[in-house]
């Protein structure tokens, strides 16, 4: 008999040969099954690396052939909250290893804790990005085909964020609700994964109202700039050499759309809005076929990138579960290991795409 | 390396040593350390204000590829030390670099091809269909939307 105790995996079969329930029978030990299970993964993981290599090929191609489009088109994206979203998913990454750790050191509680706080930080990672794809819904800022010219119309505010917001309230609430039965019922076992996933749903809130924070702070911080990115833009509308200008500030143009809808004043509808005089002057980058492409690729890599967050999310929180059966132990830890290989892909995809689209100058 | 259950049976598994060192009586995979994870960790974050800050520099041409270097200096100690690839078996490790090398073939081609054509495709101005559909003529209606995707 092993004398290697679980809570909760008690084996029962017929079986005369005598294994731990978390052995398979097709391996003849503990490091045999771990090692198979890990090849494997990294042999998916090389299938994801490929796969994403797709979209970096198009990336890489329409930037090439279109530099300036991708200069033009980077000025919209908050290079602020892609930073933190950065800072959020390395900090997940630490979670997650140390995760890994807990699981080969036997430590049940530390390991649940290490994966709730992995769970949170993806669910911020989303918040936040549920803003900033809502604040570009909101300006016209849209792939391709759909793509509106900027410096024209006044951005308003559409309800997108409060739908993106829906599901996930609709899922807090769910979470709340059991977390307070299994308070009241006492059940310690559902209150372990209940809790987490309250958390979490907590978690992307708090990510939706850092990304509004930080976006209506910027809008507002450099409104009172916007005379004199008028007259700069004026300067430099004669130039060519726009990349070289002054371009450090990415909220300049963002800032002049916001300026251009003053509160009370109707919409222009029969006065063209000049683009130059809004500081984008780029008509024939800023229009449909153009910077249309450079979101075209955006949403695509980091639409892509945010299921695999989501998938992420949904296999982590099973792994919560078998933590709190505490099934995992210095022998059979594979699961945790490999989520994480998962997980860390999902970091390195992001450490290449934001400085790719972010931080263009 | 010994097989079957007597080995399993044979050792305690709830052993407390921070590092996991050896790989005496069957132990695999050794748990890392968390001073490791740490340092790895802020030199990661430490990193991520360098690559931001560069980006505030105009150094022209190079700041793709110094954004690049950075970028995989950084994925390096992921992969390295968070996937824990160092000390892994080396075929994952051939697994891995195997993907690199088809990427780089991959994105390599075509980038040598890219600019090798004459655009027989002309882009077509698109300037006044991108604009936004025009307002209603009354002057006190609500602004119309400027985004296609209407609520």
């Amino acid at each position: 008999m092993s004398d290697i105790s679980i809570p909760g995996s008690g084996h029962v079969d017929d079986h005369s040969h005598d294994h731990p329930a978390w052995l398979a029978h097709h391996f003849d030990d503990a490091e045999q099954q771990f090692d198979a299970g890990k090849l494997g993964m990294w042999l998916f993981l090389v299938t994801e690396v490929l796969f994403f290599s797709g979209m970096f090929c198009a990336y890489a191609l329409y930037r090439s052939l279109h530099p300036e489009i991708f200069e033009f088109a980077s000025q919209f994206l908050n290079a602020k909250l892609g930073a933190i979203n950065t800072g959020v998913l390395l900090f997940s990454s630490l979670t997650m290893a140390w995760a890994v750790r807990a699981a080969q050191l036997s430590q049940h509680k530390l390991l649940v804790c290490m994966l709730a706080m992995t769970l949170s930080c993806a669910a911020v990672f989303l918040g936040v990005k549920a803003v900033e794809y809502t604040h570009k819904w909101d300006l016209g800022l849209l792939p391709a085909g759909m793509y509106i010219t900027q410096g024209v119309a006044a951005p308003h505010h559409s309800q997108w964020l409060s739908v993106l917001c829906i599901p996930a309230g609709i899922l807090g609430v769910g979470f709340a609700a059991w977390y307070l039965f299994a308070l009241v019922g006492r059940n310690k076992f559902q209150l372990e994964i209940a809790g987490p996933l309250l958390v979490s749903a907590l978690c992307f809130f708090g990510g939706v109202g850092l990304g509004v924070f930080l976006e209506s702070g910027e809008s507002h911080g450099a409104g009172h700039s916007a005379g004199h990115g008028a007259a700069h833009s004026d300067h430099h509308a004669a130039t060519d050499d726009h990349a070289h200008g002054d371009n450090h500030d990415h909220t300049t143009v963002v800032d002049h759309l916001v300026a251009a809808s003053i509160p009370g004043q109707s919409f222009p509808q029969d006065v063209f809005v000049d683009p130059k005089r809004v500081g984008v002057d780029k008509p024939h980058i800023n229009q449909r076929g153009q910077a249309g492409i450079f979101f075209g690729i955006y949403y695509c890599m980091t639409g892509v990138h945010a299921v695999h967050i989501l998938g992420g999310m949904a296999v982590i929180t099973w792994l919560i579960v078998k933590a709190a059966r505490h099934e995992f132990h210095s022998k059979y830890f594979g699961p945790v290991d490999n989520v994480g290989l998962y997980w860390h892909l999902v970091d390195f995809i992001w450490i290449y795409l934001f400085p790719l689209l972010y931080l263009i100058k | 390396m010994s097989h079957s259950t007597e080995a399993l049976s044979a050792h305690d598994v709830s052993h407390v040593d921070g590092h996991g060192h050896g790989h005496a009586d069957g132990e695999f995979a050794h748990a890392a350390s968390l001073s490791m994870l740490f340092s790895v960790f802020f030199a990661l974050l430490g990193l991520t204000v360098l690559t931001v800050w560069q980006s505030t520099l105009d150094i022209g041409e190079a700041e793709l590829w110094v954004t690049l270097g950075i970028a995989t200096v950084k994925a390096g100690l992921v992969i390295l030390f968070f996937m824990h690839l160092l000390w892994d078996k080396p075929l994952n490790a051939i697994a891995f670099l195997s993907s690199i090398i088809f990427v780089s073939l991959f994105l390599g081609f075509t980038l040598m091809d890219a600019h090798g054509y004459h655009n027989t495709v002309e882009m077509k101005d698109t300037f006044e269909a991108s604009l936004p559909p025009a307002p209603a003529a009354v002057p006190e209606s609500a602004p119309a939307t400027g985004m296609a995707p209407t609520t």
